[in-house]
C-alpha cells in the first residue's frame, strides 16, 4: 500500500528520473531548487506526464506507460497544496472550500461547514482569498484539499511564501492537521528544518535523481553522500584518504582526524557541521586544529567564526564554524576539536553535471 | 433625417455581438486547450485573417459562398427558402465575420492570461471540465473578455466594406449607419451626413468611455508559481 513512483520524464537538458515508495506517516522529498521536485508532485497529480514509468497509489494504478494507463487529475484523489495555495481568487472561503465536493446542496453546505470549524474559519466564510492573513489562506487551501477527500495528501514547499514568524507557526499547525490525516503524505522543500520537523523519511534529489532515502534523523546524522551531506546543513566538507582503520586524513585541511564507525570503501571526504567544532586550546585535545581566524560574522543568535589551519603545509579551504551566543567564549580560541563520531565518512553520488 | 439606419444598425449590432461573443470566446477556449504547437498556429492565422485583410476581401468571399448561383447559396434558397445576399441577415453575417476575430483573439489573450495553477487546483480537486471553464477560467478572464466583446460590437457597429458587398445599400432594410453617411455624401448632402456621423461618434464614445471603466476595475489575476 502507500504510493509507489517510479518515473521518468525527459526535458531539453533535463532529465528527471525519480524512483521512490512512501512508508507510513510523511514522506519529505528534499533537493536544492531546479532539481525537480515540484515536477515529481506534478507527475503524482496527473498535472504533467511522465514519459515512462509508473505510479500507483494504494494498489490503484494512476499512471503506467507499460499498461497505457493515464488517469486525469480528477480521477486520482491526490490533494496538492500549492506553494502560493491557488485559492481561487474569484470565490469566497466558503465557495473555495466546496469547489471540489460532490453531492446536494445541502449535503456541500453541512461539509463545508464542518471545514469552516475545523480549520477555524468561522466568521470567515463570506470573504476572499485576498482579504485573508497567510496563515488562513493555508488553513482555507487544506480545508479546500481535505474537502475533496484525497488518497494522498502532496506539500509543494508549504512555507516558503511565508514569513519566518509565520512559517514555525504554520509548522505547528501543519503538523497538527497531518496527525488527523489517515493518507500518506508526501513535502516537497529546500528547507532542511522543514524536513527535520515535519518528516519521519526522506528521499533527497539531486538533478532529477533519487540520491537516497532513508529515516531522516538517520540520514541527517549518516548522510552517506556528499551531496547529501550538504542537502542536510553540512558546511564543511574536504577531500579525505584513509590512513588505517581509525584514522583518516583530510587533504583540505591538512590533518590527520581519529573516526569513529568502519571507513566506506568508496570514502572520498568527510564532512563536520559548523556547530560540531569544539573551543579547544590545547593540542592535548582530541582531533585539535590550530586556527588562524580569518572572520567573524554575528548573526541575531550567533558567531559565525571562519578559519583556517594555522599550521597547515598546504594550501587549504577555510573552516566554518557556528556557535550560540550564550556559549560563545569570551576570548577566541587558539583551535578547535572535533569528536570522532561528529565526523561524517562520505561517498561521491553521481558525478555532478555541470 | 431618416432614423431607420439608426435602428438598422443597433439592431444588426447587438445581433452580431452575440453570435459573435459565444462563437469567439468558445473557439478561443477551444484554441487554448490545443495541444500541438504548430496546428495552433496554422487555426489561429485563419481565423484572424478577416482583420487583416481589407473588409472587401471577406465581402468577396461571402459572396462566393452565399450567392445564389454558388452551390452553398443555391442549397439554402432551394432547401430553406433562404437568400443570403442583400438580406438584412447579410448585414449580421458580415458584421460577425468582421468583428469575430477581435473577440477571439482578446478571449484567446484573457484565457492566457489565467494563471494555470489555478486550473491545475481545479483539476486535482475533481471539478470537471465544464465546470473549471464557467466557475474559474471565465471569471478570471472576465475583464480581458469583455472589453473584447466592446471592441467587437463597436467593430460591427462601424462595418462597411463587407455589408455594402453582401448586403448592398437598401434603403430601410440593410442601409446601416457607414452605408447611410456614405449614401448621404455621395447625394451631396453633408447635413444628414454630418447627423449620422454624430450618431456614429456618440455611440463610439459611450463605448469607450465603458471599456476604460471595465478595465479600470482591478483584476483578480496574481501570484506566482515554481516548479
Amino acid at each position: 500500500m502507500g504510493l509507489q513512483v517510479d518515473i521518468t520524464k525527459r526535458f531539453k537538458g533535463f532529465t528527471l528520473q525519480v524512483k521512490f515508495n512512501s512508508a507510513e506517516g510523511t514522506l519529505g522529498v528534499l533537493g536544492a531548487s531546479g532539481c525537480g521536485k515540484s515536477l515529481t508532485l506534478q507527475c503524482i497529480a496527473g498535472i504533467i506526464t511522465p514519459n515512462e514509468g509508473s505510479i500507483v497509489l494504494n494498489g490503484r494504478v494512476l499512471y503506467s506507460s507499460a499498461k497505457k494507463i493515464n488517469l486525469k487529475p480528477q480521477q486520482r484523489r491526490v490533494g496538492y497544496l500549492f506553494q502560493s495555495y491557488a485559492l481561487f481568487p474569484n470565490m469566497t472561503v466558503e465557495q473555495n472550500i466546496a469547489s471540489g465536493m460532490q453531492g446536494t446542496k445541502q449535503q456541500k453546505a453541512k461539509r463545508t461547514e464542518q471545514m469552516l470549524q475545523r480549520y477555524q474559519l468561522e466568521g470567515l466564510q463570506k470573504r476572499l482569498p485576498r482579504q485573508l492573513s497567510g496563515g488562513q489562506q493555508q488553513r482555507v487551501a487544506l480545508a479546500r484539499i481535505f474537502a475533496s477527500e484525497p488518497e494522498v495528501l502532496l506539500l509543494d514547499e508549504p512555507f516558503s511564501a511565508l514569513d519566518a514568524y509565520l512559517r514555525e507557526t504554520l509548522q505547528l499547525q501543519m503538523l497538527e492537521t497531518l496527525k488527523e490525516y489517515t493518507g500518506d503524505v508526501i513535502m516537497v522543500t529546500h528547507s532542511r528544518d522543514e524536513v527535520y520537523n515535519l518528516c519521519h523519511n526522506i528521499v533527497i534529489l539531486q538533478q532529477g535523481r533519487a540520491l537516497i532515502a532513508g529515516n531522516t534523523k538517520q540520514l541527517f546524522k549518516q548522510p552517506i553522500y556528499t551531496q547529501a551531506a550538504r542537502l542536510t546543513g553540512c558546511k564543511n566538507f574536504s577531500r579525505a584518504k584513509k590512513i588505517d582503520e581509525n584514522t583518516v586524513y583530510a587533504l583540505d585541511w591538512d590533518i590527520n582526524l581519529t573516526i569513529k564507525g568502519p571507513i566506506p570503501y568508496k570514502l572520498s571526504s568527510v564532512g563536520v557541521r559548523a556547530h560540531s567544532f569544539m573551543p579547544a586550546q590545547t593540542q592535548a585535545a582530541q582531533n585539535y586544529l590550530p586556527a588562524q581566524i580569518l572572520e567573524q560574522v554575528e548573526s541575531p543568535f550567533e558567531w559565525n567564526v571562519l578559519f583556517k589551519n594555522k599550521e597547515a603545509k598546504s594550501k587549504t579551504q577555510p573552516i566554518w564554524w557556528k556557535c550560540s551566543k550564550q556559549a560563545f567564549p569570551a576570548g577566541l580560541p587558539n583551535g578547535f576539536s572535533v569528536a570522532p563520531q561528529d565526523i561524517l565518512l562520505l561517498e561521491d553520488g553521481f558525478a555532478e553535471e555541470t | 433625417m431618416d432614423l431607420s439606419p439608426i435602428f438598422i444598425s443597433l439592431k444588426t449590432a447587438s445581433l452580431a455581438i452575440v453570435i459573435t461573443f459565444f462563437l469567439g470566446v468558445g473557439t478561443a477556449w477551444g484554441v487554448v486547450c490545443l495541444r500541438r504547437p504548430k496546428v495552433k498556429i496554422v487555426i489561429d492565422g485563419i481565423l484572424t485573417l478577416p482583420m487583416v485583410l481589407p473588409p472587401t476581401v471577406a465581402g468577396f468571399f461571402l459572396l462566393y459562398v452565399f450567392g445564389v448561383q454558388r452551390p452553398v447559396g443555391s442549397f439554402l434558397v432551394r432547401f430553406f427558402g433562404l437568400k443570403v445576399p442583400f438580406s438584412w441577415g447579410a448585414t449580421v453575417l458580415a458584421a460577425v465575420v468582421i468583428s469575430f476575430p477581435l473577440m477571439y483573439r482578446a478571449a484567446r489573450g484573457a484565457f492566457e492570461q489565467v494563471n494555470p495553477q489555478y486550473i491545475q487546483a481545479a483539476r486535482t480537486l475533481g471539478m470537471p471540465s465544464y465546470k473549471i471553464f464557467w466557475r474559474v477560467v471565465l471569471p478570471l478572464a472576465l475583464p480581458g473578455v469583455a472589453s473584447g466583446g466592446i471592441l467587437a460590437f463597436a467593430r460591427a457597429l462601424g462595418e462597411f466594406g463587407a455589408t455594402a458587398m453582401i448586403a448592398g445599400n437598401i434603403a430601410g432594410k440593410t442601409r446601416t449607419l457607414p452605408l447611410a453617411i456614405y449614401s448621404a455624401v455621395a447625394a451631396g448632402d453633408m447635413g444628414s451626413a454630418m447627423e449620422y456621423v454624430l450618431v456614429l461618434v456618440g455611440i463610439a464614445f459611450i463605448m469607450l468611455a465603458g471599456l476604460n471603466w471595465l478595465t479600470a476595475k482591478k483584476g483578480y489575476n496574481g501570484a506566482g508559481g515554481g516548479r
